[in-house]
């Protein structure tokens, strides 16, 4: 009975192999509920995923709507002078354009210079306050669809600390 | 498990005015980990509010949204008593929603 030395780790080897079968298809197992679940949330379809991949702020609008924006003064852009903290900026936006019907959000020093895009469907104020990261100083822009056509504010905010984990 | 929504309407005049707060760690993908390793990115695309049969706001965010996401909007129709449904799904597949009483 000459057992070769082998024998045991080769034995180790099945058991891992099993566990990662194991794990791939537990894996497959959980995912499915996921792409079973009822369509009754947000829908995914709608997201503008190229947009948010642009790097310029002229890109990012091309993608987004199709056209260029002219500054406007009826923009309220609220952000704040200096932001202590990059990864908590409350940026406030509301506007007196007749029939806007979106607002976006621009951050031009961040990677992707898209923050946030929002629908605004009739009966919907001009108006969404969020929170933002940035990445360090930068000037934060403001846009709204007025009538068809795209109007833009903007405003430098200065960064203490960024708020992409550097 | 409890909601990650958190949604407060409240109906004054014939304007309703909604703030929202989700919780979800929205990793935008740029940032590392303790030991280095980058944090894939994991945050909520689309965010929608319906009432009465009808969205009323939709948000789309990007991964300069900050963690725990704090809107605020207001609508012209709603009145104290009326649903609003609120959804959102993640860059994941994951999603949440809530049905919440304006006040």
């Amino acid at each position: 009975m000459n057992q070769s030395p082998d024998t045991p780790d080769r034995a180790r080897r099945m058991i891992l192999k099993g566990a990662a079968v194991c794990g791939v298809a537990g894996l497959g197992l959980a995912d499915l509920p996921l792409l079973l679940r009822p369509a009754r949330a947000a829908d995914a379809s709608l997201y503008p995923q190229k947009a948010f991949k642009q790097k310029s702020e002229a890109d990012a609008l091309k993608e987004l709507y199709g056209k260029t924006a002219t500054p406007s003064d009826k923009i309220s852009l609220d952000a704040p002078e200096i932001a202590e903290n990059g990864a908590v900026v409350p940026i406030a936006i509301s506007s007196t354009l007749p029939k806007a019907s979106a607002i976006a959000v621009l951050v031009l020093e961040n990677p992707y210079t898209l923050a946030a895009a929002y629908k605004i469907p009739e009966g919907t104020e001009a108006s969404v306050s969020s929170r933002l990261k940035m990445a360090k100083t930068s000037k934060v822009v403001a846009v709204v669809e007025s009538d068809g056509k795209l109007y833009t504010a903007s405003k430098e905010v200065k960064v203490t600390v960024g708020g992409c984990g550097g | 498990m409890a909601s990650t929504i958190r949604v407060r309407a409240s109906a004054n005049g014939d304007t309703t005015e909604v703030q929202s707060l989700i919780r979800h760690p929205m990793d935008s993908g740029f940032v590392k980990d303790k030991s280095g390793k980058l944090i894939p990115p994991h945050h909520i695309d689309v965010v929608q509010f319906e009432h009465g049969g009808k969205t009323v706001f939709t948000a789309f965010w990007g991964p300069a949204v900050s963690k725990d996401p704090y809107l605020k909007f207001s609508f012209k129709g709603g009145k104290k008593g009326d649903d609003l449904k609120v959804s959102w799904v993640d860059n994941k597949g994951e999603t949440d929603s809530l049905t919440a009483k304006i006040r």
